[in-house]
């Protein structure tokens, strides 16, 4: 029996890494008798190793609880656990159209990041009634009253009711139960009306293959049915219907308001795509919902296995992978420094570093990546566009007419003391300042950034030089043209591709300057001396030299010695077939990966 | 009248290494397998015996072969009692034949009391001392931790050279401060006193010593590659200017007869029995080149060298294992190394022609051109075939 609208509360948290939001989550099941303190395990939600270790959200995921109120009403409340990261707006845009209210979660200790700021005009955009939940209250630097404040000045929302708790102890857990059941509005829907239910995310399961997180809008979703997916233009039955509580539980129906997945012989994750609109394929709805956007990977680097051997184990890998992850696309590379790969594409930098560390812990596969770069758009003189996603792929330059890059509107939010290095940082980084403002002791700096500059460790400067303090959050502008080059670094005369990279012109001697130095320091010293050059073109704009090996010879070497010669000499021939050949100069693969690494300016 | 030479033994030539493990008093920089001697006189005496067995279980193994050479490393084997060395050294003649010119080393150190020693361990059967003096400079005796100082290196000196037909000399450089005018100084002292041999050592910083750990710590600071490579250049310089020949990396000889025939063996991958806590050896039987290494441990030595075999663990290597050896070991002389004994290692003839300005083939010999040895660790390993 589907549950009546007035008695469903659909709500997800909004929150900053670190604010509380998932045990907020794991407190809210607790109280509500989902699981035993014996099945309760820390963070519930964040079922991925690697979320659990970095204390995020990666994949939407959800759960019913069952919460009998003050007013003696027993209410179903489905919690949307959003992942919180920008990579993942649009995954969030899809969590968020599924419910009708958020809780605001802000570290009563530590008030508004720029994260939060995102999510909440996400939120708002979505009309969601939202509740402010001041966490952490029990820190002694707690200072709720001045976060309120905050609250209010920078997001513009009431905060005097914000409702006080610590989800660590279980302070105030009842009252923010209270809040969801008075203070979020029910859902509407017509469960009379064509089925019409939002696909909010999906993954596959090893038990049950593909299954699909759905809302119901309007209408009834019953097992055996046959639904339509109206983008995708697909049929199927539906074999299973459940809810997570967190436990999966089967249902036999899903009524407008609810929130559940189901499972349907759909062979990939890729086959359900988020945002899609469920009907029925007798009686379809007029209407698909809003607001569908096919996935667009904005960030893409090349992933290279260490031993060339590793090779197919990397395509298994990545395979499987794109199985339980649409967003992730890759095609297969080969480069000249670091053999078969493949260009993989990502929803963001975040997106990048997970898959990377899924494929090197799950996968357990020793990898190279290439510098991050973006999508850029060259318009050649025979008036042809194309998007290039590879630096190494760009035409010659004389039959290039222009490069436009991608930019970003950025928001950094910075203690006082920082504020300097943070707008040098974004100067640097060919920034815009688009709005400085206060906030308390804090500074909201808006700019307007080339992703391009973004993508290249322009987070962990941005950590570094905030000692951790500065938040950052951003969302997608247009492309823009730029006078942008390319820039090769020729290793004794020989050109590296996979050190190659589109640069602004007038960024490029200080990136060739930085990468020739770090060049020198990883050759490592050869009978010949190297020398190692940026070049733009014909125009070399920076050089080094790795000097000769001047002196390489054991003083002792007589009977002991023999073996332990011999033991050196086969390990260091094994060491050479980590060495890519570039001409007559070895180059080992340590120094791609620390030069791709490189950090400061 | 003509005299009838003997019929030689089968099988190849022998040397015969023996370690003796204990030292007064442990150099900073050594990594040797070595113990302080002091109390450890019974053991000693059981040392000695086992050695003995130990070389009676080689022989078993090797059959009879004519013994070339015989050297008593360590260690400091000048702390030996002269009866157990002449002990060891006729278990030695007995056990194979020894030739004519068998060469009988002895590893000194050279402070007062041994060389008050050095006539007794000739009379034991030594006729060539190999004296560590390291410096003759009292300053850098100092900073290398020796127990003695230049002077009584000196007296050690023209006692080895009363006592023994044939004195090596050991040096070390590029100890931390040296520069290239104190080096000079020390070579010329050197010379100065006659020896037909000299060992010049760059001071290496091995694992687990003291002088690594002091320079881990930043209290010692080792001098760069540029001055080591200036100081190994200064040593050629300054020993060939006196007519002495650089047949091997490290070591200088003022005739082809005053080389020291027993490394000449490792060099050249002849065979060699070791015995003695932690001695290694090489022989080949049956066509199969053989790796001995003796336990370590002192007490483990003893235990081990009993009546059923020699002490230690026998690995037979692979062709390529052994060819591989004779170019790390080989590349080090002079002379080179015959290209037919790296047959196994199928070394490119391309890629000795791309290292032609490094190695040169001489009459079937691949050798290290002279200006290139700094770096022959390098070219043996870009001459293998990875």
């Amino acid at each position: 029996m589907p549950t009546p609208l007035d008695q469903i509360r659909n709500f997800s948290i909004v929150a900053h890494i670190d604010h509380g939001k998932s045990t907020l989550s794991d407190r809210l099941i607790q109280a509500t008798g989902g699981l035993t303190d014996r099945e309760m395990k820390e963070q519930v939600l964040d079922s991925m190793e690697i979320e659990r270790e970095r204390g995020i959200t990666i994949k939407a995921q959800t759960v019913r609880l069952t919460y009998k109120a003050d007013d003696g009403q027993t209410y179903v409340l489905n919690l949307m656990d959003t992942p919180g990261h920008v990579d993942f707006a649009y995954e969030v845009s899809r969590s968020l159209a599924a419910c009708e209210g958020s809780l605001l979660v802000v570290d009563a200790s530590q008030g508004v990041e720029a994260q939060t700021l995102a999510n909440v005009y996400q939120a708002l955009e979505h009309d969601h009634e939202i509740v402010p939940v001041l966490n952490k209250v029990d820190l002694p630097a707690a200072e709720p009253d001045r976060v309120r404040q905050q609250i209010e000045d920078v997001i513009g929302i009431d905060a005097s009711d914000a409702v006080s708790c610590s989800a660590k102890t279980g302070l105030g857990i009842h009252d923010v139960l209270e809040a969801i059941v008075t203070r979020l509005p029910p859902p509407k829907g017509d469960p009379a009306a064509p089925l019409k239910a939002l696909l909010v995310d999906a993954w596959y399961d090893p038990y049950l293959g593909v299954v699909v997180l759905v809302r119901v809008f309007d209408g009834v979703l019953k097992a055996g049915a046959q639904v339509r997916m109206m983008q995708a233009g697909a049929t199927y039955k539906v074999d299973k219907i459940g809810v997570f509580k967190p436990k999966a539980t089967d249902v036999e129906s899903l009524g407008p308001g609810e929130v559940g997945f189901i499972t349907a012989q759909i062979k990939e994750v890729a086959d359900a795509a988020v945002g899609d609109t469920l009907t029925e394929e007798r009686r379809p709805t007029a209407q698909a919902l809003t607001g569908f956007k096919p996935v667009q990977p904005v960030v893409f680097c090349g992933l290279f296995p260490v031993d060339a051997a590793d090779f197919e184990d990397l395509r298994a890998a990545v395979g499987r992978l794109r199985l339980n992850d649409a967003s992730f696309t890759y095609e297969m590379e080969t480069s000249a420094a670091l053999g078969f790969g493949f260009r993989c594409g990502f929803l963001g930098l975040l997106h990048l570093e997970i898959i990377q560390e899924r494929l090197s812990r799950e996968f357990n596969l020793d990898l190279i990546a290439t510098a991050p770069s973006v999508i850029y758009k060259v318009t050649l003189t025979s008036g042809e566009t194309i998007e290039l996603h590879n630096p190494a792929d760009l035409p010659d330059p004389v039959k290039v007419a222009t490069i436009a890059e991608p930019w970003i509107r950025a928001t950094i939010f910075t203690p006082d003391e920082y504020l300097g290095a943070v707008i040098k940082l974004c100067q640097d980084r060919r920034g815009m300042q688009k709005e400085l403002s206060y906030v308390g002791a804090r500074a909201m700096a808006v700019y307007d950034l080339p992703l391009n500059e973004v993508v290249f460790d322009f987070y962990d400067r941005l950590k570094s030089i905030s000692k951790g303090y500065a938040s950052f959050d951003y969302q997608m502008l247009e492309y823009r043209e730029g006078d942008l080059v390319k820039m090769s670094i020729l290793v004794n005369a020989e050109p590296v591709d996979a050190l190659s990279m589109l640069v602004h012109r007038s960024r490029a001697e200080a990136r060739g300057r930085g990468m020739v130095e770090k060049m020198k320091d990883l050759i490592p010293p050869h009978l010949f001396v190297i020398p190692i050059q940026a070049a733009i073109g014909g125009k070399i704009i920076a050089r080094e030299t790795v000097r000769a090996l001047r002196k390489d010879v054991t003083a002792k070497c007589y009977g002991g010695d023999a073996s332990r010669k011999r033991k050196l000499l086969d390990k260091q021939r094994e060491g050479k077939k980590r060495l890519r050949q570039f001409g007559r100069v070895e180059i080992p693969q340590e120094a791609f990966i620390a030069a791709l690494k490189m950090d400061a300016d | 009248m003509r005299s009838i030479p003997a019929p030689s033994p089968p099988g190849p030539a022998l040397g015969l290494y023996v370690h003796w493990p204990y030292c007064r008093r442990i150099c900073p920089y050594c990594d040797f397998n070595v113990v302080r001697h002091r109390g450890r006189e019974t053991e000693a005496r059981a040392l000695v015996a086992a050695i003995l067995r130990d070389i009676a279980a080689h022989r078993a193994r090797t059959g009879p072969r004519r013994l070339v050479s015989i050297f008593l490393g360590g260690g400091t084997p000048s702390l030996m009692r002269p009866e157990d060395v002449a002990e060891i050294i006729a278990a030695a003649r007995g056990a194979w034949s020894p030739a004519a010119d068998l060469e009988v080393s002895l590893e000194a150190n050279p402070t007062d009391a041994e060389a008050e020693g050095f006539a007794a361990l000739a009379g034991a059967g030594v006729n060539r001392l190999s004296l560590g003096v390291q410096s003759l400079s009292d300053e850098a005796l100092a900073r290398l931790g020796r127990n003695h100082d230049a002077a009584t290196a000196r007296r050690a000196v023209a006692r080895a050279q009363t006592a023994f037909a044939r004195v090596s000399l050991d040096l070390i450089h590029s100890w931390p401060g040296q520069d290239e005018w104190a080096w000079r100084s020390d070579l010329e002292a050197a010379l100065a006193l006659g020896p037909e041999h000299i060992s010049a050592y760059e001071l290496t910083f091995e694992p687990g010593t003291a002088f690594t750990r002091a320079r881990d710590r930043g209290r010692m600071v080792a001098p760069d590659e540029d001055h080591r490579a200036r100081l190994f250049a200064l040593t050629g310089e300054v020993l060939s200017g006196h007519g002495f020949q650089a047949y091997e990396i490290s070591n200088f000889a003022r005739s082809p007869a005053a080389r020291a025939r027993h490394n000449l063996i490792y060099w050249r991958g002849e065979d060699y029995v070791g015995v003695g806590p932690g001695a290694h050896g090489r022989l080949t039987l049956d066509g199969v080149r053989i790796a001995t290494e003796a336990p370590r441990a002192i007490d483990a030595y003893v235990k081990a060298a009993g009546d059923e075999g020699p002490a230690g663990a026998w690995l037979a290597l692979t062709a390529q294992e052994a060819a591989l050896e004779r170019l790390a070991m080989g590349l080090r002389l002079a002379e080179g190394v015959p290209l037919a004994d790296l047959a196994a290692l199928a070394v490119d003839p391309m890629r000795i022609a791309e290292l032609g300005a490094f190695v040169d083939v001489q009459e079937g010999r691949l050798i290290v051109r002279p200006s290139a040895r700094a770096v022959t660790d390098r070219l043996a390993l870009e001459l293998c075939p990875v």
